[in-house]
């Protein structure tokens, strides 16, 4: 029902933003003073409220350092929970400034849909998870033809199960709910043998079912699910904006640039460092981008670099527990690189 | 009042402003430009505003491949199958859901409506405490009450509860045997056409008689005997080619036979039952419209309570139920939207999944509404045919 309600707003505020939207959207994020953020309904390790009620991950913590960039202070972002159906017409709606929600890269996403994704904050892959008490002889993907599987529409995922079934000639039960909660209730009551989304997720899922040991994540991964945050087409400045925050947070944990370290950091004697918090004399690569100049000490002060929100959000400090695997610096065998800020 | 009818005396005064004609006109000529204006500025607003945020527009997203899978079908659907077809799947859904729902709500309703007005003290208060409880409760609780209420707390498929008739039921739905038509089954249905259009005949013929004579004729058994026993001929006849396809137990599921799963049950019955209630108060508003006297008219010609409820009361009583009948039919159809939530597939699940990989929100929004529109349309029709066929028809 809500994405209908939405469908609709979206078209008619398609109808009623001629004018209103042809302001840049830093000009119009600026005037109204916070950012307006798409995150999940709910995964944890991403984006899910906390027992305050605040919002907690990766995804959410995206979001601030993007605030902390413009603002120069990381709690100036509003959430918007949207299901995988709501979210790409509440991005082109303008109903909100950054779809920052586990969302998949793909070229489809990049032409059709009219959206422009920034990078990729996580690298993941869609797995299957199954109760392994109940079925205990099934330890590989290919042993679920018959099997009925749960999964969220309107996701890559709901197609990549399609795609590998058929390709591997197995028949499937889908199982469909649009919003993640009812798939985990769904899975949990047994509607379900199977649950499939990214592998990343399953894990998070995993913690909050009745009785998680039951529980194993199989071991296939049967796609590339590149997740990174998307903006709207159409805006070159906020997408640099956006785009660069990503870099930045890599790039400073490149250079060892840490929370705590941030302000000791700026007297470094390291050209690159200087560069890169703004201490360089006269420099304008933040002014040039639209913030200030000490813009990656800010977003380094609101939510730490990539590495440190890795691991608070899904890594070693976190439940998850996940490695960071491919998920590492280049400078450490994994995908994650920025190109050079100067 | 009295403005009126000076305009009307004094229909032009010379001045064509105060021409009552002309400013009728002129006004309707404003809301039209009005309102067509408004329209093109909508439809402007949207082509330009998909173009400058580069979003693909048009219907032609329809003819491109799914590529995802539905889990109930009415026609030939895989993943391979087109945007469109998807559509139509959902679509067919809806209508299946909507049709089985509106013929069980009228079946529950009219029993319920009519138990409310019974002279047995028990059935009146069990059918008082069905309205006031259905009718009472937003149809969407209704849905999760039987979802995850009912049909969620069944066994798993590997202690499945067997029923007669190689049956089973368990948390994922509903099995039963699928009828396996072999050669020569055609002569069944052969037989079963045959069988209803003599009963038709017979039972013309016997009112016939009875308008004419007063003697009457067992109808009902002998429709009865043609019915089902003429397939039954031919059953044998042709060398009994009907099989069963009973579900059996596999490695997942159950496996074979035929599979009503539990979205379809629980919206089916939510639906129904939530609508019924309704229908039940419709009835009972029907019957009551019909005076008394009638009643005692018919009484005193002789006429036993089943025939005077039969041939006098409900006819009389149709042509009040009718028009909210309608009403409720539309509740019901779009009502079976609310299917989302338990992930039935039917017109908005399936039409919002393809607006999402398509990302075409506008045109994906109009197609639901269109339908929608059509199907409501359609009943209304259907039903206002029935209405004046029903209605008191003056000699």
């Amino acid at each position: 029902m809500k994405q209908i309600a939405i469908g609709i707003l979206g078209a008619a505020t398609l109808g009623l933003m001629a004018s209103a939207a042809s302001a840049g959207t830093l000009d119009t994020v600026k005037a109204k003073g916070f950012i307006q953020c798409g995150v999940s309904t709910g995964l944890a390790g991403f984006s899910a409220p906390d027992d305050k009620g605040d919002w907690q991950g990766i995804d959410a913590d995206f979001c601030r350092a993007v605030a902390a960039a413009v603002f120069g202070d990381g709690t100036k972002v509003k959430f918007t929970p949207l299901s995988a159906k709501e979210r790409f017409t509440a991005l082109q709606s303008g109903e909100i400034d950054i779809l920052s929600r586990n969302t998949t890269w793909t070229i489809n996403r990049d032409t059709a849909l009219g959206l422009n994704f920034v990078g990729v904050t996580y690298y993941d892959g869609q797995g299957f998870m199954i109760n392994a008490k109940k079925l205990p002889g099934v330890n590989s993907a290919l042993q679920l033809s018959g099997a009925a599987v749960c999964v969220q529409s309107g996701t890559t995922t709901e197609l990549n199960l399609a795609d590998y079934f058929k390709a591997n000639k197995m028949e499937y039960n889908p199982v469909v709910f649009e919003k993640l909660e009812e798939v985990n209730a769904a899975y949990d009551a047994g509607r379900c043998d199977v649950y499939t989304t990214d592998q990343s997720g399953l894990y998070g899922i995993r913690l909050t079912l009745g009785s998680p040991a039951d529980h194993v994540v199989l071991p296939e991964i049967i796609s590339k699910e590149p997740l990174g945050p998307a903006v709207r087409q159409g805006d070159d400045q906020w997408y640099h904006i956006v785009k660069w925050t990503y870099f930045a947070l890599l790039q400073a944990e490149e250079l060892g640039i840490t929370k705590a370290n941030v302000d000791e950091m700026k007297n470094s004697a390291s050209p690159e460092i200087k560069r890169v918090l703004g201490q360089e004399a006269d420099t304008k690569i933040g002014t040039d981008l639209g913030v200030s100049n000490d813009w990656v000490v800010n977003i380094v002060k609101a939510t730490g670099n990539y590495g440190e929100m890795f691991e608070r959000n899904v890594g070693s400090g976190s439940p998850l527990k996940i490695a960071r695997g491919i998920n590492a610096l280049w400078t450490k065998g994994g995908l994650q690189y920025a190109p050079p800020i100067r | 009042m009295a403005s009126q009818e000076v305009l009307r005396e004094e229909p032009s005064r010379g001045s064509f402003i105060n021409d009552p004609k002309v400013r009728g006109i002129f006004f309707q000529a404003v809301v039209v430009v009005v309102l067509v204006a408004g329209v093109w500025w909508i439809a402007h607003n949207v082509i330009a505003n998909l173009t400058r945020l580069h979003i693909a527009s048009g219907f032609g997203f329809l003819k491109g491949r799914a590529g995802f899978d539905i889990s109930e079908s009415a026609i030939a659907y895989s993943s391979d199958s087109t945007y469109g077809r998807a559509i139509l799947v959902g679509f067919l859904n809806t209508v299946i859901v909507a049709i089985v729902g509106i013929i069980t709500a009228t079946i529950i309703g009219f029993i319920v409506g009519i138990g409310r007005l019974s002279q047995n003290w028990l059935i009146r208060k069990i059918c008082t405490v069905y309205v006031e409880v259905f009718r009472n409760i937003p149809p969407l609780l209704v849905i999760f009450f039987w979802y995850s209420g009912v049909l969620a707390v069944l066994p798993a498929p590997r202690d499945s509860i067997n029923l007669p008739f190689g049956s089973f039921l368990n948390q994922r739905g509903f099995y039963f045997p699928r009828a396996v038509w072999g050669d020569g089954s055609w002569l069944i249905f052969v037989a079963l056409l045959v069988g209803i259009a003599m009963a038709w005949f017979v039972a013309r013929k016997a009112r016939q008689r009875q308008m004419a004579t007063g003697q009457q004729f067992p109808v009902l058994w002998t429709a009865l005997a043609l019915i089902v026993g003429l397939p039954l001929l031919a059953y044998a006849l042709s060398g009994f080619p009907l099989t069963f396809d009973y579900p059996k137990q596999s490695t997942f599921n159950l496996t074979g036979g035929f599979q009503v799963r539990p979205e379809f049950l629980s919206l089916y019955l939510a639906l129904s039952c939530y609508t019924a209630a309704f229908i039940a108060e419709i009835v009972r508003a029907g019957i009551r419209g019909v005076s008394k006297g009638q009643t005692e008219a018919a009484g005193a010609l002789g006429l036993r309570p089943g025939s005077i409820l039969r041939l006098v009361v409900v006819p009389q009583a149709m042509r009040i139920v009718i028009p909210p009948l309608t009403s409720q039919y539309l509740n019901l159809t779009k009502n079976s939207s609310l299917a989302i939530a338990i992930g039935y597939p039917d017109l908005t699940a399936t039409a919002g999944t393809v607006l999402n990989q398509t990302g075409q929100a506008v045109e994906g929004v109009v197609i639901m509404m269109v339908i929608y529109l059509a199907i409501s349309l359609l009943t209304s029709l259907v039903m206002n045919w029935f209405n004046a066929k029903m209605a008191l028809v003056e000699r």
